[in-house]
């Protein structure tokens, strides 16, 4: 720090030229930039920076929780009591279909053992919050408070009540960053529900839409298909769902059909997701024991 | 080594936070380079201590906080700093609107550099938003290099 106070006020610069610093840092940030597009190499300087730069997130996502704290508290009786009696319902509705769910997933189980097909592989979740921060605005991508402290990995898919949502691009030790199945390069292995076609939807940038466009004109795909996971990836949990066929262009001067979805998970909404640990990450399901590592 | 002064870090924090407030997706376009403002006021008015230096570690931050490509903002905060340095003398004593003139030129250059670095990535080649951004940039620049200068007046008294 300096002390006296001409030298807060350099008229011309001393020590070594700007220039040739400017030089060096141009060097080392093509560098970075070339290794960090290379993946896995800048993992560990870009977590302790995030360390550094979480009490900047958390201010940032102070007003939100505030917020939703205020309202939690000085919600009116009467509010909470109807909020608690739809949750109640809804906790009824659930537990009625889960019950079959139950049984059905016995007789899946017992089906699979029949044809010697690997059994499902069970699946462990933890709810995380999204936090509000802003990130690259030609990009969809959101931070969640849930790291690699929690045992959260790169490449870890993320769901909502609804359907898948992304998977995770760089787990911090405190937060993790993830990457939507909206943004422009991601592809998501799916199949449709109805008959098994297996494809691969693509971000659009646009958050209301997935694109398919790897489909010829003959596909046996209609509006209103369910898309859902097909595990192939290794990456996402199979049968999740992913979206609903909204078009079906069929040009027949081109080889492949226009085809986009609605992602059915709420991408824009919403404040809860939940991470899916599911077999061993970057392994095909086959080779997957059937209770997964904790 | 000449470290830059704590009043830099202190008005980076802030910047920073402005940068990551979350804000609806058709106003986020609008929300000016806050990093890049606070940059090129410490550059301009305290250019022996933070040069290019303090401009590629603000850049760096900048780059973990958003998740971008480590680097990009690094690389396009050091031009940028590396220019105002080049011509703090000719810019300080520009009439205001002439200032904010060379700075909506700093932000061009620093979008510029950012585009570049994305096209060469393969990202998503965003369109027209980026000129509100310089635009918007340069008319915060008059409002905030006010601000800062009635915060440290002793430091960046001209």
């Amino acid at each position: 720090m300096a002390t006296s106070s001409n030298q807060y006020r350099p008229l011309l610069l001393q020590g070594p030229s700007p220039g040739l610093r400017f030089l060096l840092l141009c060097v080392a940030s093509i560098l970075l930039m070339v290794l960090d597009h290379q993946q896995h190499h800048t993992r560990s300087l870009r977590a302790a920076l995030s360390v550094a730069t979480y009490p900047l997130q958390v201010l940032v996502n102070m007003p939100y929780s505030a917020g939703a704290w205020i309202s939690e508290t000085l919600g009116t009786r009467s509010d909470l009591m109807e909020e608690n009696a739809r949750l109640r319902n809804q906790i009824l509705n659930q537990q009625f279909q889960v019950q079959k769910l139950e049984a059905l997933q016995a007789e899946n189980n017992r089906l699979r053992e029949m044809m010697r097909s690997a059994a499902e592989v069970a699946e462990r979740i933890l709810v995380a919050e999204i936090r509000s921060v802003d990130l690259d605005p030609y990009r969809h991508n959101l931070v969640i408070n849930k790291g690699s402290r929690d045992g959260a990995y790169n490449g870890q898919a993320i769901l909502d009540a609804y359907g898948v949502i992304g998977q995770i691009t760089s787990a911090e030790p405190l937060s993790s960053r993830a990457i939507l199945i909206t943004d422009p390069s991601h592809a998501t292995p799916v199949e449709i529900n109805r008959n098994g076609i297996r494809t691969v939807a693509l971000g659009s940038g646009d958050p209301a839409e997935l694109r398919l466009p790897f489909l010829p004109n003959s596909t046996d795909i209609q509006v209103g298909d369910l898309l859902v996971t097909s595990g192939l990836g290794g990456h996402f949990p199979p049968g999740y769902p992913v979206g609903v066929v909204n078009e079906v262009l069929r040009d027949p001067g081109k080889n492949f059909a226009t085809v986009t979805a609605r992602p059915s998970a709420q991408l824009d909404r919403g404040r809860q997701v939940l991470l899916v640990w599911f077999g061993t990450p970057r392994s095909s399901q086959d080779l997957v024991e059937p209770e997964p590592e904790t | 080594m000449r470290l830059p002064p704590w009043q830099f870090w202190l008005s980076l924090g802030p910047a920073l936070t402005l940068a990551l407030l979350p804000l609806p997706p058709w106003l986020s376009a609008w929300n000016p380079d806050w990093v890049a403002l606070v940059v090129i006021f410490w550059a301009l008015n305290y250019p022996g201590r933070t040069g290019v230096g303090a401009a590629w570690c603000a850049g760096l931050l900048l780059d973990v906080m958003q998740g971008s490509l480590l680097g990009a903002h690094a690389l396009a905060m050091t031009v940028v700093g590396y220019l105002t340095v080049k011509l703090y003398l000719r810019i300080r004593v520009f009439p205001l609107s002439q200032q904010a003139l060379a700075v909506a030129m700093m932000l061009g250059t620093y979008h510029f550099v950012l585009f570049w670095v994305e096209g060469i990535v393969g990202g998503p080649a965003p369109g027209l938003d980026r000129g509100l951004a310089i635009v918007l940039g340069a008319l915060t620049w008059v409002p905030l290099q006010a601000f800062l200068k009635s915060m440290w007046p002793r430091i960046v008294k001209d």
